[in-house]
């Protein structure tokens, strides 16, 4: 150490030491359990403090404000275009068989189970996840999240719940939205492009449904909305690195939430076949 | 003085029971140990100031008396409660004893200054009629009664921290902590929120702990007073003050204790190392 104002001290020449692949690979293997274990935490206490107080109600209403009224113009628009194209894609199948009737059926049967809770989930993941991660990640970094537990508010309950709820409450309705909406697309679709009268699509599309349709479109909907919500906090609530870091959490947490709908979606789909053939 | 650290000097009044008191603390992060043993106590009253250069661990003793941080190792005390063995939950109702000046204000962006300074009062449940003459009373005690509708973004530097000030007190703590207040302002903004601290500390008698790395804002709390009758700031103690407020340094140096004394020791000292600061 320098003993003097202006005396330097002299960089210290030492060979780091390199780690073995074992020693890397070991890290990150913890590093990852590490993450698991910190979102599994995060998730539980979101929906734990759902149930106890305080609760943050104006906050849940901003978010669904946020989440639900923000993202409508989006899944409106995809929901009309999906439920189109659909009919575009199957109906000329259909005319080879000359069953073009049954076009009602399958697009109402896809949305309800498959495409209106999947493109939704990602539609809003890819807008909101990246927004809660952006928003807090600047939160953090600002020093605003410790302020607020300097002042001796609980940050889990006052960020993280609201947006859980505002999810689980929204997703779900967006998801009714777009399925309906994807209908009538595919019913314009259908009349104008396969001469196919608008009473029998629709009779069609809602005679094929049973109530495991609707409960697993639900599920999914609900599913999707926990995941997207707490990876977004997940990843707001970690950022490492200043402003840079909160750029990199934002995109971890489209690409995340995103990869998890897509596997949770394809695990959902076999259990609720299952239960189906059960029940 | 020799590089070892030393004990203060100054008598402390027989009895007191320290305001928040640090016992072999040590805490470190991946790139190795930071605060390194670090012990130390303030009386009731008394204003503690943190120096040190960047890196030193300032902010991290400010956040572990604050319960923001867990020491590895170490008791710490605040106001008579040991807070190292205290649950998140219980650490959230101490902390609302604690006051904090974060080192860039730290206020929620999306709340405007009236909203910001009223955060504490609205969480603990307060009606209306107690928040707003209280929020008026704090904002006038800072100069910036006017800026009560404005957002953060609209203020200088030196605003976002008197409202920091006006929000960390607005609870009456009997403890301020100040991370860095003057960090990158101009000497005039700097020279007015030192002022606001010695009113703070004469007016209502809050004990202070004040990481900075600038020696003058030590000294100007330990040479100047503020005199609630005449409403100005003299130099040397106000008349008919029974004990004025007590001012000490503490120098860190690589995580530890450099130095512990009062200003007179300070500005007589030889240690190559103190006379950097002094320069």
């Amino acid at each position: 150490m320098p003993d003097t104002p202006l005396q330097v001290t002299q960089p210290q020449s030492s060979a780091p030491e390199t780690p073995s692949v074992v020693e890397v690979l070991t890290e990150v293997a913890k590093r990852s359990v590490l993450k698991v274990q910190d979102y599994t935490r995060l998730s539980v206490r979101a929906i734990t403090n759902l149930f106890t107080r305080p609760r943050y109600l104006q906050d849940t209403l901003d978010q669904m404000d946020d989440i639900g009224v923000g993202s409508l113009p989006i899944v409106l628009l995809s929901g009309f275009f999906i439920g189109a194209v659909m009919v575009l894609q199957t109906g000329s199948q259909f005319q080879r068989f000359g069953q073009v009737s049954l076009t009602g059926d399958i697009v109402s049967l896809a949305l309800v189970r498959e495409l209106g809770p999947s493109i939704t989930g990602l539609l809003v993941a890819g807008r909101c996840a990246s927004g809660i991660a952006s928003e807090l990640g600047s939160m953090l970094v600002t020093e605003q999240v410790d302020a607020m537990r300097a002042m001796g508010t609980d940050p889990s309950r006052k960020l993280i719940s609201p947006r859980v709820l505002a999810a689980l409450l929204t997703v779900p309705l967006l998801t009714t939205i777009s399925v309906f909406v994807g209908l009538v697309g595919g019913m314009v679709a259908s009349v104008f492009s396969l001469r196919l009268s608008a009473t029998t699509f629709w009779q069609r599309a809602v005679a094929i449904l049973d109530f495991s349709d609707l409960m697993q479109g639900f599920t999914k909907s609900m599913l999707f909305a926990f995941i997207l919500a707490t990876v977004g906090c997940y990843q707001g609530l970690n950022v490492r690195g200043g402003t840079q870091g909160v750029g990199r959490a934002t995109t971890q947490a489209v690409v995340v939430s995103s990869v998890m709908i897509i596997i949770a979606d394809t695990f959902l789909t076999k259990l609720a076949l299952y239960l189906a053939d059960k029940l | 003085m020799d590089s070892a650290s030393r004990s203060s000097t100054i008598a402390t009044q027989p009895g007191a029971v320290p305001t928040i008191s640090f016992e072999d603390v040590w805490i470190g992060f991946e790139e190795g140990p930071i605060l390194q043993g670090l012990t130390f106590s303030t009386q009731p009253g008394e204003t503690l100031v943190l120096l040190g250069e960047t890196g030193t661990g300032k902010t991290l003793a400010l956040k572990i008396a604050a319960g923001l941080l867990s020491p590895d190792r170490g008791t710490v005390k605040a106001l008579g409660h040991e807070i190292t063995c205290k649950s998140e939950e219980e650490l959230l109702q101490f902390r609302r004893q604690i006051g904090f000046v974060f080192q860039e204000g730290a206020l929620f962006d999306s709340l405007t200054v009236g909203e910001n300074v009223a955060y504490r009062l609205e969480e603990d449940g307060a009606t209306e009629d107690v928040i707003a003459p209280r929020v008026q009373e704090v904002l006038r005690f800072v100069e910036l009664e006017h800026t009560a509708e404005m957002l953060p973004s609209e203020l200088s530097g030196g605003m976002r921290r008197r409202v920091s000030i006006a929000r960390a007190l607005i609870t009456r703590p009997p403890i301020v902590l100040y991370d860095s207040p003057t960090a990158g302002l101009d000497p005039i903004t700097s020279q007015t929120i030192i002022t606001l601290i010695l009113r703070l500390r004469d007016v209502y008698g809050v004990t202070a702990l004040m990481a900075t790395h600038r020696l003058q804002d030590g000294f100007a709390l330990a040479n100047f007073h503020f005199d609630p009758k005449t409403r100005t700031v003299r130099r040397g103690p106000t008349p008919g003050m029974a004990q004025p407020p007590l001012t000490r340094f503490l120098v860190l140096r690589d995580g530890r204790i450099y130095f512990e004394g009062s200003p007179e020791e300070l500005l007589v000292t030889e240690d190559a190392y103190l006379q950097r600061f002094l320069i």
